[in-house]
């Protein structure tokens, strides 16, 4: 069996903001009717995460649970326990026009942490990150230079981004470019009213 | 810049995250229309100096299509509705009706 790594393996970068990929994470894919209650329920059962409104991501223990778009949903957990939690969902899913699908191979995960965060962002995504505006608990799927992205805030200072696989060198270079060291512009420090 | 607020995910999605998608509401003619039904179908398309109805994909974002109501001169948007129809809601045409009295667009106005 051959050894599985994620996209950069664990590749990281220091600049104005700490750029990393963060490495094999488990994602899981589910498309349906999201106001059925079977479709609630296994997403909410496999992520153990409450099921988030529009653009929102709630997370738990073990993964978190992210609105993709008004018939989507992705599940985050550990990668080790995707095949686990997908053989579950199937069963749970039975014959309801629903698909749930293992993705964590064809995606890659950065972390992008540091005062700057939103500046560095913003220079690469047509998103208005205002603190007041873009907060922890949203998802925005977006444009990141020329490639489509989601991303979402875990805290104040952190972003995280996933991106197609096949891309995230791209997304990487473009990252490490945004927040190479001097090209500060102290955008959003200078919005923030503390 | 153009921006659409994209009906599905509710975001402001800026023009480079959105597909343009031509021209909106054209009736489909298939095999059996006639000749001229389909022609029109398949090449005749509005090109309008004041207001435009078109199809976008908000492609960097949720995927969905969706409509658009502008205007082509002051880029003004009237408004964004869902895919699931034949022609512009009422509100929309109000909206129009109440900024650009006159207004015309193929069997609209």
């Amino acid at each position: 069996m051959s050894e599985t790594i994620s996209a950069l393996n664990n590749a990281g970068f220091s600049g104005l903001v700490r750029i990393d990929e963060t490495g094999l994470q488990g994602m899981i894919t589910l498309r349906g009717d999201l106001s059925l209650a079977t479709v609630k329920k296994v997403a909410t059962t496999a992520s153990g995460a409450a099921f988030p409104g529009q653009r929102q991501i709630t997370v738990s223990d073990t993964g978190a649970l992210a609105w993709m778009s008004p018939d989507e949903l992705l599940i985050l957990c550990p990668y080790e326990d995707v095949s686990d939690r997908l053989a579950k969902m199937t069963k749970s899913l039975g014959n309801t026009n629903a698909l749930a699908v293992d993705v964590s191979d064809a995606r890659a995960i950065f972390a992008i942490s540091g005062e700057d965060a939103r500046d560095v962002m913003a220079k690469l995504c047509p998103v208005d990150l205002h603190p007041e505006v873009f907060k922890p608990g949203e998802i925005r799927r977006t444009r990141l230079a020329q490639i489509a992205a989601a991303i979402w805030m875990e805290d104040d200072d952190t972003f995280r981004l996933i991106c197609f696989r096949s891309v995230a060198q791209y997304a990487y270079d473009a990252l490490k470019v945004a927040a190479a060291a001097g090209s500060a512009v102290g955008f959003h420090a200078a919005q923030d009213p503390a | 810049m153009l921006t659409l607020q994209c009906p599905y995910c509710g975001v402001q999605a800026d023009e480079t995250e959105l597909s343009a998608g031509g021209e909106a509401h054209i009736e489909r003619h298939g095999p059996g229309s006639s000749d001229e039904a389909f022609q029109e179908y398949l090449f005749s398309r509005e090109n309008p100096f004041g207001v435009h109805f078109e199809r976008w994909r908000h492609s960097h974002g949720c995927g969905k299509w969706f409509h658009a109501a502008r205007n082509t001169v002051t880029l003004e948007v009237y408004g964004t509705y869902p895919a699931q129809t034949t022609e512009p809601p009422a509100d929309i045409r109000k909206r129009i009706s109440g900024v650009a009295p006159g207004w015309t667009w193929r069997f609209l106005g």
